[in-house]
């Protein structure tokens, strides 16, 4: 096997460059579903008050979209289910983690420098994949032993934990093949995400259209890597067989990269670049105009995604009605919570503040183009013209402040647009959505307004902004369960937006999140006028 | 004549480490200045300074008349600046980053631009991310010097260019120098680059200038080195200042000697009785690789004059 000769240094390499970062998602995303037994025997003691909850969660769609499917009604169901949404997490990471070592170090010219010494062909990609694979079995058995520790059964907690860690390994195989694919690590990068999206609206819509009577969508199901971890029931049938799909998308893919690698040359994509033109437009002439070139990628692709969701969600949303008509007994649950029309409204409202929190991830990863600008050295030259600091980071900000507003007024429409051919009022339906689409953007301003802040006041520290996301997500999806406080909520931004369509309108809080976004931005820009610029 | 760049005293801190360390530099208006030194000297630092990119926590600076950190964006349009590595936009073409950046910059000229591309062999439709370092390197010195500009800061200008691109560069440099309008400030570490192509260099170690000076000047400070077959025995050779190195065997004599100490030595040899003679003559060289050998202290010369 001269082929993988030195897989075992590189593999090292991997875990020294890693020592911090792969620990800490693995421990994360291990432990957190552990925290849930705790809470969800806190709030249900009893098994009549966990079959309550679960008889109206299993019929929730905007549950089922995010977590997946509840069968039964045992504490280790509930708590497999409310981890739902890890697996999309779990493959997000598999992803970076495989693409960071396979094409970044391919296009920073690190690979050729060991591809020089006594390496293999395919050493490069074997660590990385090894080490991913590695990674997510462990975090696999992390979660598993924990489940154990808690006292749930053995079986059950194995197929919770096998589950995950197979959903990490089809997602780094697909990053493999995608590493493969072109010569820029962000293209690479954006082909992986894209299937791991995909895969998850797949499975969004395949388990909505299965709570519907005739559920003619439930297939889509498992086309989702993501599916068919939900689909080994952990603590129900604990159905292993789902797993045995897993395993043979990973032997493909992984073939399928092996092949790719071996008939490519070192730093080539399997895309041919093209040639540009020899001179520029001629509105290619201000900071502005650059910002656009580096951002309208980024843009177009978080609009069609969500766009995409938006489509699903809004379909879905005339469904819920029909969920609970059949039901007498949830239908007089649901008549004290505002009837149907409450519970539609309740259910877009949710969605749209998902859709808000999701946004703020755009917002902040295009305000960290900045900073990659800056450390890559680009941001030198430009600088060194007759343009000035403000001037420079206005051009990147106006694409990551104005760009969640695209994207969301994109998703409201297109939610409201739907929903409103499908109860034939597209009229009323379109303002109301959108109105719920567009009060999210303060809170996400507020969130890429501190990473203004980070990055002139702490440039080295600048991915710290992705920290309160990370809490207003906590929030957001698991903070009343967690029976958090509710002054320690009010933390998080979004917990002042009004909640349309449905809820109240109050003006107060938008205008103060706005004040506060704006005040943190100046301060940001403030800071960035005073510092060096360095290069590191 | 007045300055284009005077810096006073400058220093620049990074932690414990001190890049800049009182260091004094001045350009006169429309000469090719060269500024020479090891790798880490703080040649990439000054000019960042005086790019306005860091401030300094002590010293001042003077850039075309102005305050680099205060006017930097005035002064940014009359002057361009190619960095040491050129890092570019992956999907932009190299033909549309010169143009932004001359645009940005207040113009560029176009005849100039294809003049440029012709010379340095630059196909400027490839996107950033296909070209070599050294073709990365031509995008950023044909952006600068298609503009219309006062001052030209270059960084290491011609690493990862090839021997004949570097012959492009030195054309379009003597060219520059010709017309005597625009100032250069040229980092090095390459002494034949600085001496085919500067008017007067400044030598920095350290984050210190430790020489600065024209050519003539600098030369002034090396030695001449001397081999001499006699007649008889120099013996008052090595009593004599300004000698170092002397080996003597077989009638034959070998050693180095000050410009200085020139006429003397002369006079010693003569009386001996030369039968032939070979002088080799003094090179920045020998100077460069003083101030280059850190193993030596900054103040090595002089007790060596002295010997």
């Amino acid at each position: 096997m001269k082929e993988l000769t030195g897989t075992g240094k590189l593999i090292r390499l991997i875990l020294r460059r890693d020592r911090w970062l792969m620990p800490l998602w693995v421990l994360f995303l291990g432990l957190v579903p552990i925290s849930y037994v705790a809470t969800i025997n806190e709030l249900f003691p009893t098994a009549a008050g966990r079959q309550e909850y679960a008889g109206a969660s299993a019929h929730n769609a905007g549950f089922v979209a995010l977590y997946g499917p509840l069968s039964g009604s045992s504490l280790g169901e509930l708590v497999a289910w409310r981890a739902g949404f890890l697996p999309v997490m779990i493959g997000l990471f598999s992803i970076l983690t495989v693409i960071r070592h396979t094409r970044t170090e391919e296009e920073a010219g690190r690979r050729e420098l060991l591809g020089a010494t006594v390496t293999g062909r395919h050493a490069g990609l074997a660590a990385a994949l090894i080490t991913t694979l590695a990674a997510n079995a462990v975090l696999g058995a992390i979660l598993a032993a924990g489940m154990i520790g808690q006292g749930l059964p053995t079986a059950g907690s194995w197929a919770l934990g096998a589950g995950f860690a197979s959903t990490g390994w089809v997602f780094a195989a697909t990053a493999a093949v995608a590493a493969q694919l072109t010569s820029g690590a962000g293209s690479a990068r954006g082909i992986a995400i894209t299937i791991l999206g995909t895969a998850y609206a797949l499975r969004v819509a395949g388990d909505i259209s299965d709570l519907s009577a005739s559920g003619t969508l439930s297939w889509l199901s498992w086309l989702s890597p993501i599916g068919w971890a939900h689909r080994m029931y952990p603590y129900g049938q604990d159905e292993w067989w789902p797993l045995a799909l897993a395993v043979g998308v990973i032997v493909v893919l992984t073939t399928a990269a092996v092949a790719l690698s071996a008939r490519r040359d070192i730093g080539a994509g399997l895309l041919p670049p093209r040639l540009g033109p020899a001179t520029a437009a001629p509105g290619l002439r201000s900071p502005l105009a650059l910002a656009w070139r580096l951002h309208r990628g980024l843009l177009a692709g978080w609009t069609a995604g969500f766009v995409a969701l938006a489509v699903v969600m809004g379909y879905l949303a005339a469904g819920i009605g029909d969920l609970v008509r059949d039901n007498k007994e949830m239908m007089d649950i649901f008549a004290r919570l505002g009837g149907v029309e409450g519970l539609i409204d309740n259910y877009l409202a949710g969605t749209l503040g998902l859709f808000g929190l999701v946004a703020s991830a755009y917002a902040i990863q295009a305000t960290l183009r900045l900073r990659e600008e800056e450390t890559s050295g680009r941001a030198e030259p430009v600088l060194g013209t007759a343009i000035g600091r403000i001037r420079w980071a206005g051009s990147h900000l106006a694409f990551s402040l104005l760009g969640p507003a695209v994207v969301l007024a994109a998703a409201g429409l297109a939610m409201g647009l739907t929903h409103g051919l499908n109860t034939g009022d597209v009229g009323r339906e379109v303002p109301r959505v959108l109105a719920g689409a567009m009060v999210q953007l303060p809170a996400v301003w507020v969130l890429a307004a501190i990473t203004v802040l980070l990055f002139g006041a702490l440039p080295r520290l600048a991915a710290i902004g992705w920290g309160p996301l990370v809490i207003c997500l906590l929030f957001g999806l698991v903070g009343t369960a967690m029976g958090l406080d509710q002054r320690v909520l009010d933390i998080s931004p979004f917990t002042h937006l009004p909640r349309l369509p449905g809820g109240e309108f109050g003006v107060a809080p938008l205008v103060w999140l706005v004040a506060i976004a704006a005040g943190v931005t100046a301060a940001g820009l403030t800071t960035l006028r005073r510092r060096d610029l360095p290069t590191t | 004549m007045t300055d284009a760049i005077s810096a006073a005293g400058l220093v620049k801190t990074f932690g414990p480490t001190r890049a800049l360390d009182g260091l004094d530099l001045a350009v006169q208006t429309g000469e090719v200045h060269g500024f020479l030194g090891p790798n880490g000297a703080g040649k990439s630092t000054t000019i960042r300074v005086l790019l306005g990119m860091m401030r300094v926590d002590a010293g001042t600076a003077r850039l075309l008349g102005g305050d680099p950190w205060a006017d930097a964006t005035a002064l940014h349009r009359r002057l361009a600046y190619v960095p040491g590595d050129v890092t570019l936009w992956p999907n932009l073409s190299g033909g549309e980053v010169i143009d932004l950046l001359g645009r940005m910059r207040g113009g560029l000229d176009k005849r100039r631009r294809a003049d440029l591309l012709e010379r340095f062999d630059l196909d400027p439709r490839k996107k950033g991310r296909a070209y070599s370092k050294g073709n990365r390197q031509k995008v950023a010195l044909v952006a600068a010097l298609a503009s219309d500009v006062e001052l030209l800061l270059l960084d290491e200008p011609t690493s990862g260019l090839d021997p004949l691109m570097e012959e492009a560069f030195r054309e379009c440099i003597r060219e520059e120098r010709r017309r005597g309008d625009r100032t250069v400030l040229l980092s090095s570490h390459i002494l034949s680059e600085v001496e085919a192509l500067c008017d007067r260099l400044t030598i920095i170690r350290d984050g210190r200038a430790v020489e600065t000076g024209t050519l003539a000047d600098l030369r002034h400070l090396t030695r001449t080195s001397i081999q001499a077959e006699l007649a008889a025995p120099a013996n008052g050779l090595a009593a004599l200042p300004g000698v170092h190195d002397l080996l003597a065997e077989n009638g034959t004599v070998r050693f180095d000697v000050e410009t200085a100490a020139l006429d003397p030595v002369l006079r010693e040899l003569a009386a001996a009785g030369v039968r032939s003679l070979v002088s080799r003559p003094p090179t920045l060289e020998e100077l460069f690789l003083r101030h280059y050998d850190r193993t030596g202290a900054a103040g090595e010369k002089e007790p060596e004059v002295s010997r």
